[in-house]
């Protein structure tokens, strides 16, 4: 197990090597740090003292990957690639455009993101599998077709309605609660209850059915009808036995996200005004600060790498005839 | 009056989709198995009346494809062997077909079939002093002068109108089906009625009508009442909604499915080569599919689309007119949202491919000395077409609801080509206002609700008919 994990660890390194790589590609080979100034200063009647200015402040004056005028390990040291890519593997993201310590803004707005994405995921995965089982226990009636085809009316549902119809009914017809906004500490949860119940419902139909189609495979299962022939009730079949069984694709489907709840969500984030990495995402992208969006990028890079050594664990976990080697 | 055509990158390559899948229903009506499948398609409801409605988009998007530059008249005096000048803006026919709609720009909001104008304006009065009336429509209800208090009488006898039309060109698309279907079964024509009505076609052709019914109904009559109101109301600059919604139709076709059809060449090729090669090969092919994964969807868009949009600013010497540069971050877009997402597809037909090398036709081909190209070709392709088909129909409607997103988000399409995206996003600051401008929301919200329903219904069918899994 341990050998295991180390390797899946060694494994990581070459794969982040490769975002790095590609983000580094994007950020500074298809475009020069030139054309980057000239866009963000405005195109026409831009001085070249000033793009120089733009690259000295930004640290975009040295040589992408090898510095002739330095000495020594300064020839390597100095370049663009080594000061603004590599260094991201000791989480030093440098700083933003309007002066802050980008990883500093990070921790800071991983408290807000984690109160609205936690919950959302909790009380999600709770209603999809809720609603399935309803489906599943009802299968082939009208319930369960009805059901199903709320599910795929739901899905084909822009999840920006769901955003703007929510705040529109809950908060400005029906004056239940703020519409945007966030405050910290626990008073925060007046302003997180919207974000969270639409955000449930927007994903509700496509996890339900989902989540229905896994528990008919389980229900076809020869345990399932060895447990009817016991005498066993449906109710029982169903919640002892298809609900532990399905458990295992669906567990392992969700846990590759969970550390990804830490970059928060875009949309609902800015929507609603909470200090996350979301809208911090956002709002760099809308003022172009590339030194943001590459930040995000490593660490959701690295995120989504913890997320399949996770699911690897949890496979062992809930599954006890997988056991990694 | 002449005009000089003009080939869109996405329109040559949307044609080059259409000419893929025209000759797709050629190959399927040959091959027994594929007809067999494609028939099980037919025989579903859902199957044919959401294939109704995407062809009624279809249409729309066709004819929003075909571009051109209308001849400017030469100006006076200007000798006949003038060099021809065609104006800058890009046309569709769609535009043409439209142009009541198009050319009749309000001052700004109004709401659906209003005479006036959403919010009170000051004027000047005739005879001196000032006042605060709503401005009447320059082009909404104008047919009716000053006597908008007849406006309910006049939508209602042009509903009433167009539902006679309606019904009659449904009875006539109604009365040639039955004859080519009596035809077919050779017995009378009550026979194929009785067949049709009780759904007992081979093609569930009673759901086909009944959904073209309601795609009829709703055609007549924005036929029959856009050209004297803004159905829809107007937006922000006093453009029509109903107008916008329609070109808004293309853009989404044209993500849903150039995504697909850019990533499909890579996603192929490299599955069945990891699948079928294996060693180092399979390591490499796998290793950028991880890195690829491992970068949030999201944002590799966002960082992509913001460097395109830098190279686009720097190069304007590339863009003929301003369609043409639209045109570019719409087709990087599809090229960026491709990149995202073949990994899944490749890694799906790496699975299948891994299966199908154990087969023993595959395992004679090989005995036999055929050559790896020939066997990934005749044996291996053919064999996971159906994955293909099936992420293919899967695809489309995640990415309509995805361009809306990244639109709002500001990473979509450029801000001058009409999308859903586009006009959530020109519509959301009006949100706050008292009372609400909710008709181009609602207008957006409701084509792409209709447009990803059905194709998510048409994708369900396709799926449960060629996945063997679920026979």
């Amino acid at each position: 197990m341990f050998a295991y994990m180390l390797r899946r660890l060694l494994y990581a390194v070459p794969i982040l090597i490769g975002v790095n790589l590609v983000t580094f590609a994007l950020f500074f080979v298809v475009n020069s740090p030139d054309d980057m100034a000239r866009m963000q200063l405005g195109v026409k009647r831009v001085t070249p003292e000033a793009i120089e200015r733009w690259k000295v402040e930004r640290g975009y004056d040295r040589p992408l990957f090898f510095n002739t005028a330095a000495k020594g390990s300064g020839q390597v040291t100095e370049t663009i690639f080594f000061r603004k890519s590599l260094r991201m593997f000791t989480f030093d993201f440098g700083r933003a455009d309007d002066g802050r310590d980008i990883a500093q803004e990070i921790r800071d707005r991983m408290g807000p993101s984690l109160a609205l994405a936690l919950p959302t995921f909790v009380l999600g995965l709770f209603a999809s599998v809720s609603f399935a089982l309803i489906l599943v226990f009802f299968r082939a009636s009208y319930l369960d077709f009805w059901g199903v085809v709320l599910c795929v009316a739901m899905m084909s549902i822009s999840s920006l309605f769901y955003i703007i119809g929510g705040q529109w009914l809950i908060s400005k017809l029906w004056a239940l609660v703020p519409i945007s906004g966030y405050a910290p500490g626990l008073d925060a949860w007046r302003f997180l209850v919207l974000p969270v119940v639409i955000s449930v419902i927007a994903g509700v139909g496509s996890n339900a059915r989902w989540y229905r189609t896994i528990f008919l495979e389980e229900i076809s299962r020869d345990y399932v009808r060895t447990a009817r022939a016991k005498g066993l009730s449906e109710r029982v079949v169903l919640f002892r036995h298809v609900l532990k069984n399905a458990m295992i694709p669906i567990l392992t489907g969700v846990v590759v996200v969970i550390p990804l709840l830490f970059m928060g969500s875009l949309l609902v984030e800015s929507f609603f005004g909470i200090p996350g990495l979301g809208s911090y995402t956002i709002d760099a992208i809308n003022a172009q600060d590339f030194a943001v969006v590459r930040a995000m990028v490593f660490i959701g890079s690295v995120l989504y790498i913890v997320g399949l050594i996770l699911t690897d664990i949890s496979y062992t976990l809930v599954d006890p005839r997988v056991r990694l080697e | 009056m002449g005009f000089l055509p003009v080939v869109l990158w996405t329109d040559a390559l949307f044609f080059v989709l259409l000419a893929i899948g025209a000759a797709t229903i050629v190959h399927v009506r040959r091959e027994a198995p594929l007809r067999a499948a494609w028939g099980r398609v037919g025989s579903r409801a859902a199957g044919m009346a959401s294939a109704v409605i995407l062809l009624a988009f279809l249409v729309i998007g066709i004819a929003d494809s075909l571009h051109f530059r209308a001849q400017l008249s030469a100006a006076n005096g200007a000798a006949e062997s003038a060099p021809v000048a065609h104006s800058s803006e890009v046309l569709s026919a769609l535009d043409v077909l439209l142009s009541s709609l198009r050319t009749r720009v309000e001052k700004t909001y109004s709401a659906p079939f209003a005479t006036a104008l959403y919010a009170r304006e000051t004027v000047e009065l005739p005879g001196g002093g000032q006042s605060r009336i709503y401005p009447r429509l320059a082009w909404g209800g104008a047919h009716l002068g000053e006597a908008t208090g007849e406006r309910d009488a006049d939508v209602a006898r042009r509903i009433a109108t167009g539902l006679a039309g309606a019904a009659g060109g449904w009875i006539a698309v109604a009365a040639i089906l039955v004859l080519m279907l009596a035809r077919r079964r050779g017995n009378g024509m009550s026979e194929a009625v009785r067949a049709l009505w009780r759904g007992e076609t081979a093609l569930a052709w009673r759901a086909a009508l009944f959904t073209l019914a309601c795609v009829l109904v709703v055609t007549i009559l924005a036929i029959r009442l856009a050209p004297y109101y803004h159905v829809f109301g107007t937006d922000k600059v006093g453009q029509d909604v109903l107008y916008l919604s329609l070109k808004s139709v293309r853009t989404a076709l044209i993500i849903g499915t150039l995504t697909t059809l850019v990533m499909l060449p890579f996603a192929v090729a490299l599955g069945i080569m990891a699948g079928y090669l294996g060693g180092w090969v399979d390591d490499v092919i796998q290793y950028i599919y991880t890195v690829l994964n491992a970068i949030p969807g999201v944002l590799l868009i966002a960082a992509a689309v913001l460097m395109m949009q830098v190279v686009i600013d720097t190069h304007p010497q590339w863009f003929a007119t301003a369609a043409e540069r639209a045109d570019a971050r719409l087709l990087a877009l599809c090229l960026i949202l491709g990149i995202t997402s073949w990994t899944g597809l490749c890694r799906l037909l790496r699975g299948e491919t891994l299966k199908l090398r154990e087969l023993e036709y595959v395992q004679a081909a090989r005995a036999f000395g055929v050559g790896t190209a020939a066997i990934l070709r005749r044996h291996v392709l053919p064999n996971v077409m159906h994955i293909v088909m099936i992420a293919l129909v899967m695809d489309f409607s995640g990415l309509v609801l995805a361009e809306a997103v990244l639109s709002y988000v500001g990473i979509g399409v450029d801000p001058t080509t009409i999308s859903f995206g586009t006009m959530i996003n020109a519509a959301r600051a009006e949100l706050a206002r008292e009372p609400m401008v909710w008709w181009s929301l609602m207008a957006a919200f409701a084509f792409m609700f209709v447009l990803v329903l059905s194709a998510n219904l048409f994708a369900d069918v396709v799926r449960d008919a060629f996945d063997p899994r679920r026979s």
